[in-house]
């Protein structure tokens, strides 16, 4: 078997993004005339498991262990490599999570390669998987080609192949049991928390009005938030913004924030990193105001201005005024 | 505590950027440069547990001579001493960046070794990681807060969609700071001062690649401008004519007013 797809899951609840990493590897199997497989680590994972023998794969591993029952980067590269010295598969694929931010690096490292993180689409040249990721966050792109021996292993950025793709079959599963001690496993993970309530709840918002460092300073807030009245808006963020307290980090839209799906957003000032827009893709109608043409946000709005944001809004808040 | 900080100088924010002729790398000329923002919080973090804990702070940074001015930058902040690898080569894969480091370190064993989650220009958000690994040491990565205590560290990692997860592991460790961990503070007059006379460490990159083991796995082929797959209808014309079209859209077309 040839392109392995390593699946996420907490607590027995997949991670959804583990399913376009599922289709990618099922897509470049057949682009490169090799077979697909999955794998899925953890304790009690045989409902997990069963759910992807449906699927056109050629083998299912389910890697079995009570020390992999709350994920550790020890224990996952442990069992990990373990799979990988028994599979001998020529690329390994993961979704582009914050577990796999954490143990892949070091995975990859301790097999002497380098994996290709955040690749965001793929073509075949010469019989070889050529990747795409983005530098300067989603300015610019770059095509990486591996060139050592294999196993290979890329991560895929989130919404970047598509899980509807997935083709369904009957795959056989195969238990596997890593050999992995106590002793090996160095950090020790607690539970997982929330932070106190929010207070606001950007998902239910209708119109969201979102500043991002464009505005400067925090002294020009206050116009945006001219702009979000003007429009019965609810006021959201970049990271940026909450991380220098301008506005309450319970406004902060993205992978780390929250994730909304307004009738209408409104990014201003906001360059488009994939963080922040894995958090707004879903809006209806997306209007950018940006001095940059190249600004990434433009790939994914319907409307938008090209200009300085302290001549458009203003004249916007007036416009609108007169509309209603 | 010592503590070691990973900073890499990156292309300033705004830059407008440029594929450079060759197709494989940007132009650097009109470029100006700034401290990676992760790596300034990782900074700011290593600082403040030095002045809770007592100990040092060691900031080391692979890159070309300009270089220089985000390591002086660093020691004005308090950073105590710094080690920079001069290396011209750019764009390196991260194994190969986290192998200069770790053969920089060879002769440092610090307690903590705090990196950026990822850097702005390259994205690998791998480099610390593969730090960690090649030199034996536990890791956790997207770190909004350190406590040192008994027989190691408690950290709280950032997990998607707004959760977190505290982690405890024993000391020596690497850590990966996400931008926010907390407020970044400025470099005072008397720290400025007071750089111009910290020691600051230069090593080849050549001098260590020796040890520190071989090639590249993985080749940056081409760089180049993303493609706009999306039709964004764009208003034009001075602010004021912009702003009436967008909202004459809106309110007819989109139907949102
Ligand atoms: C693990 C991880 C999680 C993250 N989580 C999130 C998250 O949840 N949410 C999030 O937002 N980010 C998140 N980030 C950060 C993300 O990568 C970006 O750094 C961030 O979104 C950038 O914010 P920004 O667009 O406001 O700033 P910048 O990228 O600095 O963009 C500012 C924009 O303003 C424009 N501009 C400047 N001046 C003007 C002007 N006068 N008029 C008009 N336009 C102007 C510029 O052209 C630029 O496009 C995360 C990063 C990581 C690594
Ligand atoms: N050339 C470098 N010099 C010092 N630290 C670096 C260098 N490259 C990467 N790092 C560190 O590794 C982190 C992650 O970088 P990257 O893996 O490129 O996303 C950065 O935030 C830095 O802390």
């Amino acid at each position: 078997m040839s392109i392995l797809a390593v699946m996420e899951q907490r607590a027995g609840a997949w991670n959804r993004m583990s399913f376009e990493t599922l289709a990618a590897a099922q897509q470049m199997a057949q682009e490169l005339g090799t077979t697909a497989g999955a794998a899925v680590l953890g304790q009690g994972i045989s409902g997990l498991a069963g759910e992807l023998a449906s699927r056109q794969l050629a083998q299912v591993y389910a890697v079995e262990h009570a020390l992999l029952k709350d994920y550790t980067p020890d224990g996952y590269a442990l069992a990990l490599r373990q799979l990988l010295a028994a599979a001998k598969p020529s690329m390994v694929l993961f979704p582009h999570t914050y577990q796999v931010r954490d143990f892949l690096p070091k995975l990859a490292t301790s097999l002497h390669r380098v994996a290709v993180s955040d690749a965001i689409g793929h073509r075949v040249d010469g019989g070889q998987i050529v990747l795409v990721r983005q530098l300067f966050q989603g300015k610019v792109n770059v095509d990486v080609r591996f060139a050592g021996d294999a196993p290979h292993f890329a991560s895929l950025q989130a919404g970047a192949w598509r899980a509807d793709r997935l083709v369904d079959g009957s795959a056989p599963i195969e238990q596997f049991a890593p050999e992995i001690a106590a002793a090996q496993i160095r950090t020790r993970p607690l539970d997982l928390f929330r932070e106190s309530q929010r207070a606001v709840d950007l998902g239910a918002a209708e119109i969201i009005v979102s500043v991002g460092r464009g505005i400067k300073e925090a002294e020009n807030i206050p116009l945006i938030q001219k702009l979000a009245e003007a429009l019965g808006a609810e006021l959201a963020a970049s990271r940026p913004i909450c991380d220098a307290g301008w506005l309450p980090m319970e406004r902060q839209v993205g992978s780390s924030g929250q994730t909304v799906a307004p009738k209408m957003y409104m990014a201003i000032g906001i360059s488009g990193a994939i963080q922040h827009l894995v958090g707004m893709k879903g809006s209806r109608i997306v209007v950018a105001i940006n001095k940059d043409p190249n600004a990434p946000i433009f790939e994914v709005a319907d409307y938008g201005i090209v200009g300085d944001l302290f001549q458009v809004v203003p004249e916007l808040i007036e416009a609108i005024a007169k509309a209603k | 505590m010592k503590i070691v900080v990973a900073i890499k100088q990156v292309p300033a924010r705004d830059s407008q950027l440029r594929i450079a002729s060759s197709g494989k790398w940007i132009e650097e000329a009109d470029l100006t440069y700034e401290i990676n923002e992760p790596d300034a919080y990782a900074l700011e973090e290593g600082l403040q547990l030095k002045e809770k804990h007592g100990g040092e702070v060691v900031a080391l940074c692979a890159g070309p001579a300009r270089a220089a001015q985000t390591i002086r930058e660093a020691l004005a902040k308090g950073a105590d001493r710094a080690i920079h690898i001069e290396e011209d080569q750019g764009a390196l894969d991260s194994l190969a960046t986290a192998r200069l480091l770790a053969a920089a370190l060879a002769s440092e064993a610090p307690d903590l070794i705090l990196t950026g989650l990822q850097s702005d220009d390259l994205g690998y958000g791998q480099t610390g990681v593969i730090l960690a690994e090649l030199l034996g040491l536990p890791h956790a990565t997207i770190i909004m807060q350190v406590e040192k205590q008994e027989g190691g560290i408690r950290v709280k990692r950032e997990l998607e969609d707004g959760w977190f997860q505290h982690v405890e592991m024993p000391l020596p460790a690497l850590l990966t700071i996400q931008s926010g961990i907390s407020k970044l503070r400025y470099a005072t007059l008397m720290g400025i001062k007071k750089a111009k006379t910290k020691e600051v460490r230069r090593v080849t990159a050549a001098e260590l690649a020796s040890g520190a083991g071989g090639g590249t796995d993985v080749t940056l082929e081409r760089v180049y401008l993303p493609e706009r797959t999306k039709r964004t209808q764009l208003f034009e014309g001075s602010p004021k004519e912009a702003a009436a079209k967008l909202v004459e859209k809106l309110k007819f077309e989109a139907r949102v007013l």
